[in-house]
This record gives structure tokens, sequence and C-alpha cells, in this order.
């Protein structure tokens, strides 16, 4: 049997919509796709290497990687903004998500990033 | 005993931030799996959440600490172009490990897939940790919001996991030493 506390803390807890968490994850597997697409890019092109060359002592890691993080940031300000208050079809959301993150792995792994 | 401040810094970076970040991760997999699991009778109280919470965030801290480290103190020391003519390359471990056919892998290889693995660490980890804060208990009515958090630890101790590897084989490899001294113990 629930308490009057409990019950009135798991009407407010069924009531969270998914929107919020929804934006965290798909931003973040945008961020990590990023990273590792970006130093793919660093690593094919000069032009783009050397314009991702923000801080010397560390080359182009330090661009490639602030780039990355501010467009993640961004990128979750905007979905948290439009999200957070709604249900979104979090099914695809977590896919779409989990697949960036698989293939920022693999494509970080230099063999397979040289593939293309 | 003695161990330079480069050394140290190393040290600090791997075995101090890493090593404690793939740590605290097994715990956080297990917590988060068992505890918050729509499927699970196991009561959450407000202390066990408010413990997780904090759990995550220091986890969270402990992996920008790592990359930030990694990425701006030591990788600089790794990465220094030694001067025209210089035959020692110690002091210069990417240069070393490029010398020979026998150890360009650990450079071209393990620390290209290393210095770019290991930011996905600190992303994954915030985004479980603020999912976590939002969320707490609630994510056991939120089924694919828990799969993903738990997915996404997953993934950063796999990938911290791998880029503790390489660091500590390139360190082995050609470690990165250099500056001050310091002297730790006298032996007999």
């Amino acid at each position: 049997m629930m308490s009057k506390q409990q019950a009135v803390v798991a009407e407010r807890d069924d009531a969270m919509p998914n929107g919020s968490g929804a934006a965290a994850i798909l931003s973040a597997g945008i961020g990590a796709f990023l990273v590792a697409s970006l130093a793919m890019l660093a690593d094919k092109s000069a032009s783009i290497k050397s314009m991702m060359n923000f801080y010397k002592p560390t080359g182009p890691l330090s661009g490639v990687t602030t780039t990355a993080i501010l467009v993640w940031l961004g990128v979750w300000a905007v979905l948290e903004f439009r999200w957070r208050a709604r249900a979104v079809p979090i099914g695809r959301v977590v896919a779409v998500a989990l697949t960036l993150l698989a293939l920022s792995l693999l494509l970080t792994f230099p063999p397979v990033g040289d593939l293309f | 005993m003695e161990i330079t401040a480069r050394g140290l810094w190393t040290m600090i970076h791997g075995m101090g931030f890493g090593a404690l970040y793939l740590l605290a991760c097994s715990g956080a997999i297990v917590e988060l799996w068992r505890r918050y699991s729509p499927a699970t009778h196991l009561p959450v109280s407000g202390e066990d959440e408010t413990f997780l919470r904090i759990y995550l965030a220091v986890m969270t801290l402990l992996a920008w600490i790592t990359v930030l480290t990694g990425a701006y103190v030591i990788y600089p020391w790794y990465r220094a172009a030694a001067p025209p003519g210089t035959v020692n390359l110690s002091g210069y471990p990417q240069r070393l490990l490029m010398s020979s056919p026998s150890t360009i892998g650990w450079h071209s290889i393990g620390m290209e897939w290393k210095e770019h693995v290991a930011w996905l660490v600190p992303i994954s980890i915030t985004m479980a940790t603020v999912v976590f804060i939002k969320y707490g208990r609630n994510l056991r009515n939120h089924p694919r919001l828990r799969t993903a958090v738990v997915g996404f630890t997953l993934v950063s101790f796999l990938a911290a996991g791998i880029a503790g590897f390489f660091g500590a084989m390139l360190n082995k490899h050609a470690p990165v030493e250099g500056g001050r001294t310091i002297h730790l113990m006298r032996g007999e």
C-alpha cells in the first residue's frame, strides 16, 4: 500500500516527459560522431588539419575536440529547449544515438578510418 | 628512487585519474543495470539516489580531468619535434616510436586511436550523469532512456579501457620523461 507522499512522488515521476533525456542522448551521439568524423577529415585534408590547429603544442587534436564539444553543447541546448516538455519517439532517438556512438568507436580506429 | 616531473604527470594522468575512472565505471554500470531496471523490485531510497548522483558527477569530473591533462599536458611532450640531427630520441617519444618499424604501430595505431577515442568517455559519461540527475529512480519508468544511459556508460568503459591500454603500452615503449627530477626515496 502506497503512502500519500509516495503516491504523489510516483505520479509526478510518471508525468516526467522523456524529451529532456532524449535531447541529452541524441546530442551525445552527435558529439561523439563529430569527434570521429572531424579527426578523419583532419587526417585526409591538409587545409582542415591546419584549420584545426587551435593550440600548436597539441596540434589538430585541439581543434577537432574543441569544435566537436562546442557543437555537441550547442545541439544539446537547442534540443533541450525544443524537447524538454515533450514526449519524443525515444526508441528511434536511442537507436540513432547508439548507432552514432558505435560508428564513432569504429571510425576512430585508424585502420577503419583510413578506408574512407 | 627518482621520477621526472613529466613521468609524474603521466602517472597522475593514467594511473591516477584514468585508472580511477575505470574502477568507478564498473560500479556505475552494475548499479544502473541492477537497481534501475524496470523489472527489479529492489527499493531505491533517496539516499541511494543521491549517492549515485554524486558518484556519477565525480566520474564525470575524473573523465574530463583525464582527457584534458592528456591532451594539454602530456600529449605536447609526447609529440614534441626533435631538432634536426638529434641522435638520442628518448626525450621525443613519438619520434622514437616512429624511428623503428617494430614500434611505429604503437604510434600510428595506438596513439592515433587513443587520442581520439578517449574523448568519447567524457561526452558519454556527462550525458549519463545529467540524465540520471534529472530522472533518478524515474528511469525505471523510461526503460529506453535507461538502456541508452547504460549503453553510453558501457562504451565509455570500453573507450577508457582502450585509451588506458595504449597509454600503458606507449609509455612502456617510449616513456614520456624529462623536466625536473624528483627524489622520492634513498635506496640502500
